[in-house]
């Protein structure tokens, strides 16, 4: 138990002199325990940017011990391709994760990993902050808000059918407990990382009954949470909006489809997956952070890669653990970085390679 | 009432209008001033249908108006705060009518400042099935199930609309957009629909786009974009953000067409109830609808003069609604079309 923290504790932690301590000293906490966490390299340039954020964390101090593990498929008793199991013992562990990108498995019979991992840890709620980035320019200077989206029902329940020839269906599956669930999650979400408003994303006017019932516990649980400013808004409103004033949102929480929509709208408008941080959360307490663009094997090896999106992935991690502080001070080094323009990486339109953008956020991490 | 461009008096023809609610009666007025104005030959048979006001038509009012006129302006009806019947009016007026093609053109328009200058989109959807099917049940208490139904006969429909569309048009491209690779019955099959027609139409291409990476994809880079063929719940989703990049719900045109009637209306369909009463709607988007549907009925000269003397006022960039950021009032705005008519 030793090191393992959920998702409901405080940023202030009580130890906040040895925060101070630790800042000053440039060491590990003086209370001494580390965090576990599973460490997912990945494919591609998987490896280098792991590497890349391991670097930028020792510079900081953060208290992590990271653990790295193969998820490399192996043959099962079965004869199935999956999972080794000690990879997802590790995971079950430390119940905290970071991931870096993984590579399809060609052919049939491979078990898919991000499939193995939600159903394994009912990993309910996606989070994926989006925020302007400045010194990577997009028409949209003042976005700063949250997706949150439920994972593991609505549209995606992948139950279809065909009723006769050419008519197909597909069921769409709302159900209280998991809505509850994720409305409870945004709620402490904003409560816990300092946010003021959680919207909800919803489509009640035409699904009457499955989104009426999302939308109805999300009422709910605003109940609950009075501390937290409470908004409804229509998916296309909120589409319609968002191209235009994506300052007016904040937290905004929705099912499944409409998730997956948002999130990837919102990533365009602050200029794609390689800078997106995002976060799987969950039940009892675990949390996989994760870079969500591709594996990019024509650049892998070759020291190109920008870790950018592996490295907030990274902080986002800290903030859930309660270490803002600590996660703040690689953000402000990696976005002085940026905005800086000397350092970036080819991907941004600089020329630094991923090495010499690490050892500059590091150099702003010391000063 | 003679017609703007020629000498000769016109009878003149007989549209169902349906004013709508929130900003949908002031927008309509907008229109029957700029009309009467610039002398458009064009009387307006008025029906008051609606889910949220006390008194409304009925939907075999409306049926029988439109089976004499055929053609109808449509301000946006707004949803009942607590609706009891499963399906909405919309969706029934859809469907009793048979508009199954709604289609929305978000174009930059010279006058009216967004972030992207280069958007030329015409978003096609199916709208009378799909995700709104208003097939929901609560089997067991907190759990519920709703039905998405998708069939091939609507796909072919709404895919050979798009192409159709194209040649008419002189456009270059149609991309399905989809989300096949999770709804892989029922988006395989809208989208098997779709390549299928697309082979008829050697003329035109074809591609297909997963939903979430299009919307991501037209935040960076809309100009890629041309026709875009939907089923009915991405088509709602696009469509707003199409409108959002050019400008807004205030300057969008759409319409929706079936095999016996057309509607033209706003292209994103939002009543605003807030802004109702105000006199701050921008009615653009409903003039170019309206231009739209002077142009079906063939008549052209009035279809000219009107786009013409929107675009003057939106280029003089003087009178300026406040989605516009301006201060000018719906019947400001209304005035200064009619005087860059004259």
């Amino acid at each position: 138990m030793a090191g393992r923290i959920g998702f409901s504790t405080s940023p202030f932690r009580p130890s906040f002199t040895s925060h101070r301590a630790a800042f000053r000293n440039r060491r590990p906490y003086a209370t001494g325990t580390s965090q576990p966490v599973t460490l997912i390299p990945g494919d591609g340039i998987g490896p280098e940017i792991s590497t890349a954020v391991q670097t930028i964390f020792a510079a900081a101090g953060a208290p992590v011990t990271w653990d790295p593990v193969d998820v490399t498929p192996v043959r099962g008793p079965d004869g199935r391709m999956v999972i080794p199991q000690a990879a997802m013992d590790s995971m079950a562990k430390s119940k905290i994760g970071l991931k870096g990108p993984l590579g399809t498995p060609i052919g049939k019979g491979h078990q898919s990993l991000n499939l193995a991992l939600r159903k394994t840890f009912s990993l309910y709620a996606n989070v994926r902050p989006c925020k302007s980035v400045v010194g990577y320019e997009t028409p949209y200077k003042d976005v700063d808000l949250v997706t949150i989206r439920e994972n593991t029902e609505g549209e995606y329940s992948g139950i279809e059918h065909v009723i006769v020839d050419g008519v197909v269906q597909s069921i769409k599956l709302i159900t209280e407990k998991a809505s509850r669930r994720v409305a409870e999650f945004a709620f402490n979400f904003a409560k816990t990382q300092g946010r003021r408003t959680v919207t909800v994303v919803h489509k009640a006017n035409v699904m009457k009954m499955s989104d009426g019932l999302f939308l109805r516990c999300c009422r709910e649980v605003a109940e609950e949470n009075p501390e937290v400013k409470f908004q409804e808004m229509y998916f296309d409103t909120v589409c319609l909006n968002m191209v235009q004033d994506p300052g007016l949102f904040d937290v905004l929480v929705m099912p499944n489809l409409y998730g997956d929509i948002m999130s990837d709208l919102c990533a365009g408008l602050v200029g794609g997956l390689g800078i997106t941080p995002s976060a799987n959360i969950g039940a009892d307490g675990v949390a996989i952070f994760e870079a969500v663009h591709g594996t990019a094997p024509d650049i892998a090896g070759k020291d190109l890669a920008n870790p950018t999106a592996l490295l907030l992935s990274g902080t986002m991690m800290l903030r859930h653990l309660g270490h803002r502080e600590v996660a703040e001070r690689i953000e402000a080094a990696a976005y002085g970085t940026l905005a800086d323009g000397e350092y970036r990486t080819k991907d941004l339109g600089g020329k630094a390679s991923c090495t010499q953008y690490t050892e500059e956020i590091c150099r702003r991490i010391a000063s | 009432m003679s017609s703007a461009a020629s000498n000769e008096p016109v009878s003149p023809t007989l549209v169902t209008m349906i004013p709508g609610d929130g900003v949908g009666p002031e927008l309509m007025t907008s229109v029957k001033e700029v009309f009467r104005g610039m002398g458009v030959p064009i009387e307006w048979e008025e029906i008051h249908i609606s889910e949220v006001s006390h008194q409304s038509a009925s939907i075999d009012g409306l049926q029988e108006s439109m089976s004499r006129n055929k053609v109808c302006l449509k301000g946006p009806l707004s949803y009942p705060e607590e609706g009891s019947e499963v399906q909405s009016l919309n969706m029934k007026l859809r469907q009793s009518l048979d508009l199954f093609a709604n289609v929305v053109l978000c174009k930059s328009l010279e006058g009216v400042e967004s972030r992207h200058s280069d958007v030329d989109v015409v978003v096609i959807r199916e709208q009378t099935e799909g995700e709104y099917s208003a097939l929901e049940h609560e089997g067991v208490p907190g759990v519920v199930e709703s039905l998405k139904i998708i069939t091939r006969e609507k796909s072919l429909r709404i895919a050979k609309f798009a192409f159709d569309y194209a040649m008419r048009h002189g456009r270059r491209k149609v991309t399905a957009i989809h989300k096949a690779n999770i709804m892989k019955l029922t988006d395989g099959l809208f989208l098997e629909s779709c390549r299928s027609v697309a082979d008829l139409y050697p003329r035109v291409e074809f591609d297909a786009m997963i939903v979430d990476n299009t919307c991501m994809q037209l935040v960076s880079n809309p100009g890629q974009f041309d026709i875009m063929v939907t089923p009915n719940l991405y088509g709602n989703v696009v469509d707003n953000v199409a409108a959002g990049l050019v400008g807004g719900a205030g300057v969008v045109p759409g319409a929706s067409y079936g095999q016996r009637f057309a509607t033209f209306e706003p292209g994103a369909r939002h009543s605003f109830a807030t802004a109702m009463g105000r006199n701050v709607a921008n009615p653009t988007g409903m003039l170019l609808a309206a231009a739209n549907l002077l142009e079906h009925l063939g008549l052209y000269p009035d279809t000219v003069a009107v786009r013409r003397a929107l675009a003057s006022v939106l280029r003089d960039r003087k009178v300026r609604t406040k989605d516009m950021g301006g201060q000018a009032t719906t019947t400001d705005f209304t005035k200064a079309v009619i005087n860059a008519a004259l």
